[in-house]
């Protein structure tokens, strides 16, 4: 069994933005980069599914430049993961452009379930899993926080809005796109550290190029600076009452 | 003039206000604008749709559609693009639209940008904005060598239109006939019968200093009064005391409310970029240094058990 991980370098939650001085990106020199909080989620039960099936093997794959990414492509293999490829692409890619690179790369494996995270943190797109289960004409299932290997299918349950949940059969091959509260992802033990650096790790170019991108940023912003906080004074009552008639008549939002 | 399609959603019979809020952005233009909703009570709220300004609707309700299913959604929506020839595609960021659209995208070979903040239509041509590392930063965002532009907005950032006068007519499509692959098994309806996160228009969100789940009840009591969502901080997630699914911040929910009351949360980097673009944001903390105040409109330094029963009463009093 061949299970597939598409994982994505993204900066660390605690970071903090700064533009570059043409205002034409983000400055991230310096930056601490991570897995993609919810790709952890998509490594663990890549392992999970490993483990109850001999012989399964876990590959990681990201796009991006190689050197930076292959950092991250080492914590997976230290987590567990069999092998790595990193799918070098020097620019960056929009979704769908990563989608069809990441589909170049899967469409002469033999994949049984490729995990993703549901989103990136950094862009919050949510569209590369859906998008790369179209490339291969096989199904997908996003926002999952319940899976279930049953051989030719599997069940999973995906949370949709208000908390409803839908729990789908998917005919196998599939994209699974993990939700946080799937497992509690491992961390890299210090004996899976040392065996990672003996790992695979692929390096092939990418069937995309930035130019193949259809969507660009640019005009970078920060978010404007807030007016100073009014600290309202005095006891409960007084402060409370105070608020209440200022949301209502000063910013008229009740 | 470009031709635009909005894929609009239902609360009952009703277009939902963010779908609505997107036929207003198409209509301003003064592009053509087509309306396409699947699913029970498909054809109903498409007829509310003349009113603003849409002058076809697709419409489908049949049974093998009931569900939302990507296979045949996905193959239903890029027939109806392709063949209406449109150049835009509007949604909202629901978690139907959001699971839909890429594999559309795909479909039709288009780019497509999703959770943005800001929609500028001009002629046949989409500029957005949306913000990156969760709020911490934005950008425009255009498209190049697209023939076809799809963008997903967020709920509450452009004007609900005003209805008018008109009709729109309907034009019923019929699923097509597929071996699929995926099979929805069963929905479990949420207890909550309260707009999503992503929707609410006002936000009572608890964090740490809230002291267990069982002090949530003072924050459910405020949300009632107020129409309001309950969101939460990661602290409280990760503790357990609520679920994922509620988690304000770049690990959750990234929230734009007219107002945000944030109540025992001091204020991570990764909880003020989820929310910190809420129209009014009140914090109620006992800590005069919680960051949480830096990002506020009001602050109440003070203990989220005295001043929470209190302000819910006087909003019970004035809402009256």
């Amino acid at each position: 069994m061949e299970i597939y991980v598409c994982v994505k370098q993204v900066p660390d939650t605690e970071t903090k933005i700064k533009l570059s001085s043409d205002g034409k990106g983000v400055d991230l020199t310096g930056t601490k980069w991570v897995i993609n909080p919810y790709d952890e989620f998509a490594i663990e039960e890549a392992l999970k599914l490993k483990a109850q099936n001999a012989g399964a093997t876990v590959t990681v794959i990201s796009t991006g430049p190689k050197a930076q990414v292959s950092e991250t492509l080492r914590t997976a293999l230290a987590m567990g993961a069999d092998e790595a490829a990193v799918i070098d692409s020097p620019e960056p890619l929009d979704s769908l452009a990563t989608a069809k690179a990441l589909a170049a790369f899967l469409k002469d494996k033999k994949p049984t379930v490729i995990f993703t995270g549901k989103t990136a943190i950094d862009d919050n797109a949510m569209a590369v899993p859906q998008i790369l289960a179209d490339q291969l004409q096989i199904p997908h299932a996003t926002v999952v926080s319940k899976f279930e290997f049953k051989g030719e299918s599997v069940l999973v349950e995906r949370e949709v809005e208000g908390g409803s949940r839908e729990i789908i059969e998917l005919r196998l091959p599939a994209v699974i796109a993990a939700n946080k509260g799937l497992n509690t992802p491992r961390y890299a033990s210090l004996p899976g550290i040392m065996k990672a650096k003996k790992k695979t790790l692929q390096e092939v170019s990418a069937s995309q190029k930035s130019s193949d991108s259809k969507v660009v940023y640019s005009d970078y912003q920060l978010p404007a600076d807030r007016p100073s906080c009014k600290i309202l004074s005095g006891e409960v009552p007084q402060q409370v009452s105070e608020l209440v008639k200022a949301l209502r008549e000063e910013v008229k939002v009740i | 003039m470009g031709k635009v399609l909005v894929y609009c959603e239902t609360n009952d019979s009703q277009v939902k206000k963010a779908s609505l809020e997107l036929v207003g952005a198409a209509t301003k233009s003064g592009a053509e604008v087509v309306a396409l909703l699947l699913g029970a009570n498909a054809k109903a709220a498409a007829a509310q749709l003349g009113a603003y300004g849409v002058k076809t609707a697709f419409v489908c309700e049949a049974e093998s559609i009931k569900n939302y299913n990507s296979e045949l959604y996905s193959e239903m929506a890029s027939n109806i693009i392709k063949e209406s020839q449109c150049t835009i595609v509007l949604a909202t960021g629901s978690s139907l639209a959001r699971d839909l659209f890429p594999r559309v995208a795909s479909q039709l070979d288009a780019g497509i940008a999703t959770d943005c903040t800001e929609l500028e239509i001009s002629g046949d041509k989409a500029v957005a904005r949306k913000p990156l590392f969760a709020g911490k930063c934005s950008a425009k965002v255009s498209f190049q060598n697209s023939p076809l532009q799809i963008v997903l907005m967020r709920a509450n950032q452009l004007p609900v239109p005003t209805a008018g006068a008109g009709t729109c007519e309907l034009k019923e499509l019929t699923p097509p006939q597929k071996d699929l692959k995926t099979l929805v098994k069963e929905i479990v309806k949420g207890s909550s019968a309260k707009l999503d996160l992503s929707e609410a228009s006002i936000i009572v969100s608890g964090g740490r200093g809230m002291k267990g789940p069982e002090h949530f009840k003072l924050l459910n009591d405020l949300a009632d009064v107020l129409g309001a969502t309950v969101g939460a901080s990661r602290a409280v997630v990760d503790a357990g005391w609520v679920p994922h699914s509620i988690q304000v911040g770049q690990t959750g929910k990234t929230v734009a409310p007219n107002l945000y009351i944030a109540c025992g949360i001091s204020g991570a980097i990764q909880h003020l970029a989820g929310m910190s673009s809420s129209k009014v944001i009140v914090a109620i903390n006992k800590d005069p240094d919680a960051p949480i105040f830096k990002k506020s409109t009001y602050g109440i330094v003070g203990d989220v058990f005295e001043v929470l029963p209190v302000l819910t009463e006087e909003f019970r009093k004035v809402l009256k």
